[in-house]
């Protein structure tokens, strides 16, 4: 076999495949930059006119500030409530799925939590519209009645249920998997030898979570809350089917306050002319929104990597 | 120390002589289930008197017994085991009410979807059918006519395409990443530009697509593949992650032995790398699809509404099963009988869940069932 | 078919790391020569410049000449890949793959490449590969089964197998017996032996008696401390380096007085 080490028959073949290929999934790779800055500048694009057109012509006549304004309290308020509620269910019940729950139980209950995230946001919405919204009108009325004194719940409440607090609830239910899957994870990577020291010093079993596991993992809770912060902000649908919109109020049992994300979903279809220009601007300033939020949440998790190791 | 045996001494009667030092302060096995029974009871008791019903039954319940049981506790065995059943009975709660939701969706989804689940709903659109219609309906004239046959193809055409451009895309830039860039400055951008567009709200996605296409084509352009292109920028990113993820776990040892003999790279990869993970690669995309499948947001502001079939994805407007159920449930068909627009709209809603758990199920059939046989080591 | 190597002050950096100090040789065509030395003594790194495997992993890069029968394998122009189907390599590790059956893992380097080989042609290199790692009466019967359903020992010959199939000039071996069981590494043992006849073995192992009993030539590697270098201490025939070292640090390390 008289073959040199620069012509040997076989291997040479495919040699352009090699750069080919590599920039194939290098270009892919760039493209997805490309994309999200494409989006960015789109949406700058199309939303240009809102700015530069006088402040009477848009929505509500006193300029683009002033219609965004409400709508951005009005997403805020409906993602707080939503967090306020699931986060403490959605840690406890990823403490559950890790800690609690026997390990026979533990798999069928992660999957049912995965299945809670499968669901259709505009399933979701047709639930809360229709099943959600008249059972919680006793609840209303009662607080309303109780607590009327709060501004937040203070009444006339709504005889249909169909409030931001409502929408809250839903989009608590339609974010809880994603704090429950990332905690979850982060607390079964608690160092076994931690929580075996902890419980040899006779702790309890609250004891040792506190000692060990909520430390280790407090970033990875934070960064899920802020995840799932992301996803409340832009949920559309809950909000759409469930809310009936309104002028920004501070009580959130009566109907009023609305979206941004549910306000570009119900005016869209109609919408032409500047109101499309004004549409695509308040989406601008939610994709603002939710990527600096998603920005911080991912700082938070590449941080956290860093120092534990794991990866 | 003085308290503990204080309360030993009240909570223990002396008949039984001396109780062990391991065993002593325990609570008896029959508390806490008396707590329970006994908080079903009082809960029963406190709902009637606001005006009975199941919920407030169970809510009442539920905060009795989260405050007997503990205190309980704490009585018996001391602060410290207090708080421990304090939070044990707190996670139980918790899983109780993430699970109660889904029930009730799904519930509600059965018994109001599967009265309309009939060949009618399945092979027939809404082609014709007006709020006339509906009235017969209603009055008992005629069945519910109309169907989402349309919206079922249209799901399927955009589905198709959004799976078509996003899977390329995602699996080229998976590839980059792990077999690549390996820790470059711009593997690092991607990775992390990939985290963040996973966050990007779906109607932002849409609105992106629509903003694309209204430059290109003029404002207010609408037609399936605008609805494609809003569904990729959202799959992508899922591809992406999950692709990664599986060409990870491929061992280094299989990528060396190619290139020790003499494999290259792009071949490698192609036939070494991608055949091993093939299965994990196949139940991601599997699971991408089932997240866009349901997406509605998006395709409100690209597909625009139809209400008859059209398999084209190029020219015209389009309805698929999500936007279908939305318009249903928000403009019913007769505004004054809407009970067949909601028909439609939970029948419909019981088939997109079906699709989706179908789809879940797949996935981990197939990354079960394929996963390939790793060296008997 | 077998060749000699010749290497020419030959460093190997990891990054700015000096892994691998200044090191020449020649190794001998139809020869087991063996690479000894403590772990971390740079021994396998070593062996991966032979090939150019040593460029996978990130950051690695080699200074130097390694001679094929007097060409140059870092010569300008020079595609590693060529070399690498000229200069086989078994690893640590028995790594068949485990999409392919045993009749594919054999054909791997051929078919990877997408070279048209007819059916008797296959078979033949099958065959031949085969009884060449002496794994054919073992095999024989189901060669269309993964190869991943083999035991320990047989996984690492049917790894053997793969890598003469492609008919390299020299066979590199990382250590292959590492994690195999006694029956089965005498049985590669036996192998090695008869490779020799054909091939260019290289081989790196921890065990002395392994060395001692299948190598012609033995060199010693060792490290004067973690962060330094590694450095061939000693070249020589096998039963001089281990019966009557001329390095103190030799005779240290075969009489196990090593540290």
């Amino acid at each position: 076999m008289s073959t040199t080490v620069t012509t040997k028959k076989s291997a040479a073949g495919g040699k352009a495949g090699d750069s080919v290929f590599s920039g194939l999934s290098l270009g892919a790779g760039v493209l997805i930059l490309a994309v999200l800055a494409a989006v960015a500048l789109f949406l700058f694009m199309q939303a240009l006119p809102t700015f530069q057109a006088p402040a009477e012509d848009v929505s509500g006549g006193e300029g683009f500030f002033a219609y965004i304004w409400p709508l951005v309290i009005g997403t805020v308020i409906a993602a707080v409530i939503a967090l306020a509620i699931a986060t403490p269910i959605g840690v406890l019940v990823a403490l559950y799925i890790s800690h609690y729950a026997p390990a026979r139980i533990a798999k069928p209950v992660a999957y049912v939590i995965d299945l809670l995230a499968a669901i259709p946001s505009v399933i979701y919405g047709a639930w809360g519209t229709t099943v959600l919204a008249s059972s919680l009108v006793p609840l209303y009325g009662w607080l309303a009645e109780n607590f009327g004194f709060i501004p937040i719940f203070s009444g006339p409440a709504s005889q249909t249920g169909k409030t931001i607090l409502t929408a809250g609830v839903v989009l608590a239910i339609m974010i809880l998997p994603i704090i429950t899957a990332m905690s979850r994870e982060i607390f079964v990577q608690t160092p076994k030898l931690h929580e075996e020291a902890a419980l040899a010093l006779g702790a309890t079993r609250w004891e040792m979570i506190r000692m060990t596991v909520l430390p280790f993992a407090r970033p990875g809770i934070i960064s899920s809350v802020m995840l799932a912060l992301g996803r409340a902000l832009g949920e559309t649908m809950a909000v759409a089917l469930v809310l009936s919109s309104g002028p920004l109020t501070a009580s959130l049992l009566q109907s009023g306050n609305q979206t941004i994300a549910a306000e570009i979903a119900l005016n869209f279809p109609e919408a032409y002319g500047l109101r499309l220009s004004e549409l695509i601007a308040a989406g601008l300033v939610l994709f603002l929104i939710t990527l600096v939020v998603n920005m911080i949440a991912r700082a938070i998790i590449t941080r956290y990597k860093e120092f534990s190791g794991a990866n | 120390m003085s308290t503990t045996l204080l309360r030993n001494q009240t909570s223990t009667p002396p008949t039984g002589g001396r109780r062990s030092r391991l065993t002593r302060n325990q609570r008896p096995a029959w508390l806490v289930p008396t707590i329970g029974i006994a908080a079903v009871v009082v809960g029963a008791a406190a709902a009637a008197l606001v005006g009975f019903n199941v919920a407030l039954w169970a809510v009442f319940s539920a905060v009795i017994f989260l405050v007997a049981a503990p205190v309980a506790v704490t009585a018996v065995e001391g602060r410290r085991k207090g708080a421990d059943s304090l939070v044990t009975y707190l996670v139980y709660t918790a899983f109780i009410l993430a699970v109660v939701p889904l029930v009730s969706v799904i519930w509600t989804v059965l018994a109001n979807g599967l009265p309309g689940l009939n060949s009618n709903l399945l092979l027939t659109s809404m082609n014709g059918v007006t709020g006339a219609t509906d009235n017969a309906a209603a009055a008992g004239e005629t069945p519910v006519l109309g169907g989402a046959y349309h919206a079922i193809v249209g799901t399927v055409s955009i589905t198709f395409w959004a799976t078509l451009l996003s899977v390329p895309i995602g699996l080229l830039t998976a590839i980059y990443l792990v077999e690549y860039s390996r820790g470059g400055w711009l593997g690092r951008a991607i990775t992390f530009f990939v985290d963040v567009m996973t966050g990007i709200p779906s109607i932002v996605a849409g609105l992106f697509a629509a903003a694309l296409f209204g430059l290109l084509f003029g404002p207010s352009t609408r037609f399936g593949f605008v609805a494609a292109v809003a569904l990729t920028v959202l799959m992508i990113p899922t591809v992406v992650k999950n692709t990664e993820e599986m060409l990870k776990i491929v061992p280094n040892e299989l990528r060396e032995a190619a290139y020790a003999l003499g494999v290259r790279k792009w071949r490698t990869i192609v036939k070494v790398v991608i055949p091993t993970a093939i299965s994990g690669i196949a139940s991601g995309v599997t699971l991408a699809i089932a997240r866009v499948i349901g997406e509605t947001a998006p395709l409100l502001v690209t597909a625009g509404f139809a209400t008859a079939i059209n398999w084209n994805s190029f020219s015209g407007w389009m309805t698929t099963l999500p936007t279908f159920i939305y318009y249903q449930i928000m403009t019913p068909t007769s505004p004054t009988n809407p009970d067949p627009s909601a028909q439609r709209a939970w029948a419909a809603a019981l088939i997109l869940i079906i699709i989706v758990m179908l789809l879940n199920l797949v996935a981990r059939l197939v990354a079960k069932a394929f996963a390939p046989k790793t060296a008997g080591r | 078919m077998s060749k000699r190597i010749d290497v020419e002050h030959l460093n190997v950096y990891y990054g700015d790391f000096l892994a691998v100090d200044d090191i020449s040789m020649g190794i001998d065509a139809r020869s087991v020569t063996a690479f000894i030395g403590p772990s971390g003594c740079g021994k396998s790194t070593f062996l991966r410049t032979l090939n150019r495997m040593h460029e996978v992993i990130p950051g690695a890069r080699a200074e130097g000449k390694v001679l094929l029968d007097g060409e140059d394998l870092y010569g300008p122009g020079v595609d590693p890949v060529v070399v690498r189907s000229m200069i086989g390599m078994v690893f640590q590790r028995p790594n068949p793959f485990p999409t392919m059956s045993i009749r594919d893992n054999v054909l791997a380097g051929v078919k990877l490449n997408s070279q048209r080989i007819s059916r008797s042609d296959a078979d033949d290199l099958v065959e031949r590969s085969l009884q060449g790692a002496n794994l054919w009466n073992e095999v024989k019967d189901r060669l269309d089964k993964p190869g991943s359903g083999l035991s320990g020992g047989q996984q690492q010959r049917l790894c053997i197998a793969r890598a003469i199939a492609v008919k390299p000039d020299v066979i590199l071996m990382d250590e292959p017996c590492s994690a195999l069981d006694p029956i089965s590494t005498l049985a590669i043992e036996d192998l090695i032996s008869e490779l020799k006849e054909e091939y260019t073995v290289v081989i790196v192992t921890h065990n002395m008696q392994q060395a001692s009993r299948v190598s012609d030539k033995t060199a010693f590697f060792n490290i004067a401390g973690t962060g330094k270098p590694g450095k061939l201490i000693e070249y020589g025939p096998t039963s001089e380096i281990f019966s009557n070292p001329h390095e103190k640090q030799t005779e240290d390390y075969v009489s196990g007085r090593f540290g």
